[in-house]
C-alpha cells in the first residue's frame, strides 16, 4: 500500500484521475455482477443448497432449472408459430380468416370425427376425469392436434401456411433442444477434461489442493471433510482392487466371466418381460376405450383402465433398478464401473419402456387385418384422429408421472421422517432416513422430458405443462431434501455428474427423434382432423411447398439437398 | 479491508488500528478462517509478532488477504502454502507433516481419520508422485513443481473480499 501511495505522487494529473476511476469502475462492475445474480432464476436457492449439501446435489438442481428454461422456450416457440395464428384466425381478430380446403379424392368415411365435447348436462366428475385423461372437453381445445384443423390462415392479405409452420416448428424445437444440450455438455466436458488431466497427479492434487478456501459454513466444512476422506478412501480402495484383479488366476477369471454372462442374460430376460407386459397392457387398455362412431357415443372406460399403461410403466421403472442394483453385487466389477453399468441398465429400461408403449400404440393404429383401414391407410374406425390419441397418451403419462412424484414425497418421505424422529424402536432406526439418490432423481426427470419431447408434436401446448410441472417439482424436491433426507455418504464428483446428466438427456432426445420421425414420414396422417388432412403423410407438406416456389429457388433447394452437399454439411 | 481489520479490535483501540496487533482468538472469528482446518497454521505463518503469540498487525492482515486473493500469482500462493503445510517448520515436508496434513483434511474427530494402513498407502503414493530426488521428503521446489501441474490449486486459494 505504501509503495502504491508513493507511486501516485509521481504520476501526472491525468494518470492519477484514470487510476482512481479505474478502481471505482472495477468496484461498480463487481457490484453489478453481484446484483445480476439475483436476476437468474433460483440463484439464491441453488447457492444455499450447494453450501449445505455439496456440488453434486447442486448440479441436479441446476439441471432441473435448465429443463424449466428449455421447456419454456419450446412452449414460446410452439405457441407463437402455431397456436397464436390459429386462435387469432378462429376469432377473427386482425381481420383474419381461415381457409379449410377439402380435397375431393378423400373417402367420406375417413373424415368423420366427432369428439365428444361434453355438450349438455354432464356430471361434475366427468370434468375431473377429462382433466386427468385428456378426453372430453380437453380434447377439443388447443391442447391437442385435433384443434388445428385449418389449412391456411389469412391475416389481412398475408397468407400463413399453417401446415408448413407446424412441421417446421416441430423440427425447430428438436433442433433447438439438440443444440442447447450439446453446447452445455461441451462446456461441462471441457471442465471435466481439465479436472482429469493428469492421472499421475491425482493424490497430490487431492491432498495439496483439496481444501476449498471459500467455505465459511461449519456444516459445509464437515461435508467437505467427509467427501475428501471418502474420495481418498475410494482411490486407495480402487488401487487395491486393481492389484487384486491383476493377481487373479485363470480359473477364477473363467468363473467370473461366466457369472457375468449369466447375469446379463437374466437382465435381458427381465427387460423383455417388462416390454411384453407393457405391450399387452396397452393393447388391452386401447381396446377397452373404443369409439363407436355409429352411435355417436364414446364409451370412455374407467380411470384405472385408462391409466393402466402408465401404472405398469411406473412399476417397471421402480422395480427394475432395485433388481439391477441387487444383481450387480455378484458381478464383481470395480466400484466406479459398477455404478456406470447399473445406471446404463436403468436408463435403457426407462427409455425403452416409452418406446414399447409407442410401438404398441402404432401397431394398434396401423392394425390393418380384416380390411379395417382400407380407404384411409390407418385404422380409421377406432382412431379417426390418431395424432390426438397419441397426444392423449403422452399427456396421461406426464400427468401420472407428476402425481407419482408428488405422492411419493408426501406419503412416503414425510411419514418416514416423522416415524424416524418420534419412534425409537430398533427396526425403524435401522431403516433410517432416505438419502438423496441423485441418479434415480435425474433419470426420473429425463424420463419426463423425453415424454414431453415426443408429445409436443401431437400436443403443442405440452411444454407449458412440463414447465409448470418442473417448476413445482423444484420446490417439492428442495423441501423434501432439506427436511427429510440425510446427507449422502458417497459424494460423486460434480463435473462428471454434469456430463453424465447431459449425455443421458441427449440419449432421450435421440430416442424422441424416432417416434416423431416415423409419425411424420411413414404413418399416413389422419384425414379427419389436423393441418395435414390433405396430404398423404405429414412430410408431404414440404415437397408440396417447394414445388410452389419459383423455378430458380427450386433448383437451389434441390442442389442443397443433393448428396454432394448434404453429407459434408451434416458431418461438420 | 481496513474496516474489517478494525472491526476485529475491541472498541477502545479502534482509532489507532494501524499500529495495533489483534490477538489470535479474534482473527479466528473471521468467516473465512472459521471453518478452515488450517486456521492455526495460517495465523502462525502470517504473524510477524516477536512474542510468538501469533497476533497480527494490520500489515500482516493485508499480507494474508493479498496472498489469498485472486490476483496473487501462483508462485506466491505455492510459497505460502508450503509454509502453511510445513507443520514442524523445518523447511521440508516429511512424513509426519504429510500425516498431519491429511488428518487436517479429513476432519478433526477420531472416526474421520484414515486408518494407519490407508495413511501409509496414501503417503507412499504422494511421495511417489512428488518426491523427485527420492529422499523421502518434499522440499519447496518439488512442492512448487507438483502444484504448478495441479488444476485445482489455482481455484482453491481464492477468498472473497
Amino acid at each position: 500500500r505504501n509503495s502504491q501511495q508513493a507511486d501516485i505522487k509521481y504520476l501526472s494529473g491525468w494518470k492519477k484521475w484514470k487510476k482512481t476511476h479505474s478502481k471505482s469502475l472495477k468496484k461498480i462492475l463487481t457490484e453489478a455482477k453481484g446484483l445480476s445474480s439475483y436476476l437468474v432464476l433460483w440463484q439464491h436457492d441453488i447457492h444455499s443448497i450447494e453450501g449445505r449439501f455439496g456440488t453434486a446435489i447442486q448440479s441436479y438442481f441446476s439441471f432441473l432449472r435448465f429443463l424449466v428454461l428449455l421447456n419454456f422456450i419450446i412452449f414460446i416457440l410452439m405457441f407463437s408459430f402455431i397456436t397464436l395464428p390459429t386462435i387469432i384466425s378462429n376469432y377473427g381478430i386482425f381481420n383474419s380468416t381461415t381457409a379449410k380446403i377439402s380435397s375431393k379424392d378423400i373417402e367420406y368415411n375417413c373424415t368423420i370425427y366427432e369428439p365428444n365435447g361434453n355438450k349438455g348436462l354432464v356430471y361434475f366428475y366427468t370434468y375431473l376425469q377429462d382433466l386427468l385423461s385428456g378426453t372430453g372437453f380437453l380434447e377439443v381445445t388447443s391442447l391437442f392436434y385435433g384443434y388445428y384443423t385449418v389449412d391456411d390462415v389469412w391475416i389481412s392479405v398475408m397468407r400463413y401456411n399453417l401446415p408448413l409452420a407446424y412441421l417446421l416448428s416441430a423440427f425447430a424445437y428438436l433442433a433447438l433442444s439438440l443444440i442447447w444440450i450439446i453446447k452445455r455438455s461441451v462446456e461441462g466436458f471441457q471442465q471435466s477434461l481439465v479436472h482429469d488431466a493428469d492421472p499421475f497427479q491425482s493424490y497430490c492434487n487431492k491432498v495439496f489442493a483439496g481444501w476449498d478456501f471459500c467455505i465459511t459454513d461449519p456444516d459445509a466444512a464437515r461435508l467437505k471433510h467427509r467427501s475428501l476422506k471418502y474420495e481418498l478412501q475410494m482411490d486407495l480402495e480402487e488401487e487395491r482392487l486393481k492389484q487384486k484383479i491383476a493377481d487373479r488366476t485363470i480359473k477364477e477369471n473363467l468363473r467370473i466371466y461366466s457369472l457375468r454372462i449369466l447375469i446379463n442374460i437374466i437382465v435381458i430376460a427381465i427387460l423383455s418381460g417388462c416390454f411384453y407386459s407393457i405391450y399387452r397392457v396397452t393393447v388391452f387398455s386401447q381396446e377397452k376405450s373404443s369409439v363407436s362412431i355409429r352411435n355417436y357415443t364414446r364409451t370412455d372406460s374407467i380411470e384405472t383402465v385408462q391409466y393402466l399403461p402408465s401404472i405398469v410403466i411406473t412399476l417397471a421403472n421402480f422395480i427394475g433398478p432395485l433388481i439391477f442394483s441387487l444383481l450387480i453385487g455378484f458381478e464383481d466389477y470395480l466400484p466406479a464401473f459398477e455404478i456406470i453399468v447399473t445406471l446404463m441398465r436403468c436408463v435403457f429400461l426407462r427409455l425403452a419402456n416409452i418406446g414399447v408403449l409407442l410401438f404398441s400404440l402404432w401397431s394398434q393404429i396401423s392394425d390393418c387385418a380384416a380390411d379395417k383401414c382400407e380407404p384411409c391407410g390407418y385404422n380409421y374406425k377406432l382412431y379417426p384422429c390418431w395424432e390426438s390419441d397419441v397426444g392423449k397418451e403422452m399427456y396421461k403419462l406426464m400427468i401420472f408421472d407428476f402425481i407419482i412424484i408428488m405422492s411419493v414425497t408426501l406419503f412416503v418421505d414425510f411419514p418416514r421422517k416423522l416415524l424416524v424422529t418420534h419412534c425409537s424402536c430398533k427396526a425403524v432406526q435401522w431403516c433410517g432416513l432416505q438419502e438423496f439418490r441423485i441418479s434415480d432423481n435425474v433419470l426420473e426427470i429425463i424420463y419426463g422430458q423425453t415424454i414431453c419431447w415426443i408429445g409436443t408434436f401431437f400436443s403443442p401446448l405440452l411444454p407449458a405443462i412440463a414447465t409448470v410441472k418442473y417448476f413445482i417439482i423444484f420446490y417439492i424436491k428442495k423441501i423434501s431434501l432439506i427436511h427429510t433426507r440425510k446427507p449422502a455418504d458417497k459424494p460423486i464428483r460434480a463435473s462428471t455428474s454434469n456430463v453424465f446428466f447431459l449425455s443421458v438427456l441427449l440419449i432421450g432426445l435421440v430416442l424422441a427423434f424416432i417416434p416423431v420421425g416415423v409419425s411424420i414420414a411413414s404413418i399416413p396422417s389422419s384425414k379427419a382432423c389436423g393441418p395435414f388432412r390433405n396430404f398423404n403423410t405429414s412430410w408431404e407438406v414440404v415437397p408440396d411447398t417447394i414445388l410452389g416456389f419459383p423455378r430458380g429457388l427450386q433448383q437451389f433447394l434441390f442442389g442443397l439437398a443433393s448428396e454432394a452437399f448434404a453429407v459434408p454439411f451434416f458431418i461438420v | 479491508a481496513y474496516k474489517r481489520f478494525s472491526e476485529l479490535l475491541p472498541k477502545e483501540e479502534r482509532e489507532n488500528a494501524c499500529s495495533r496487533r489483534v490477538p489470535k482468538s479474534h482473527i479466528l472469528t473471521l468467516p473465512e478462517l472459521r471453518a478452515n482446518p488450517f486456521q492455526h497454521r495460517i495465523c502462525h505463518v502470517f504473524s510477524t509478532s516477536e512474542a510468538g503469540d501469533d497476533s497480527m498487525s494490520f500489515e500482516d492482515f493485508l499480507d494474508m488477504l493479498s496472498v489469498f486473493s485472486d490476483s496473487a500469482t501462483s508462485d506466491i500462493k505455492s510459497h505460502y502454502a508450503f509454509r502453511i503445510f510445513d507443520f514442524d517448520g523445518d523447511g521440508i515436508l516429511d512424513r509426519r507433516d504429510l500425516e498431519q496434513l491429511v488428518n487436517c483434511l479429513t476432519g478433526q474427530s477420531e472416526e474421520s481419520r484414515l486408518s494407519s494402513m490407508e495413511m501409509e498407502q496414501l503417503i507412499e503414493n504422494i511421495l511417489e508422485e512428488s518426491d523427485i530426488d527420492k529422499d523421502g521428503t518434499i522440499n519447496l521446489s518439488e512442492f512448487q513443481h507438483v502444484v504448478s501441474r495441479s488444476p485445482d490449486f489455482a481455484r482453491c486459494g481464492g477468498v472473497q473480499q
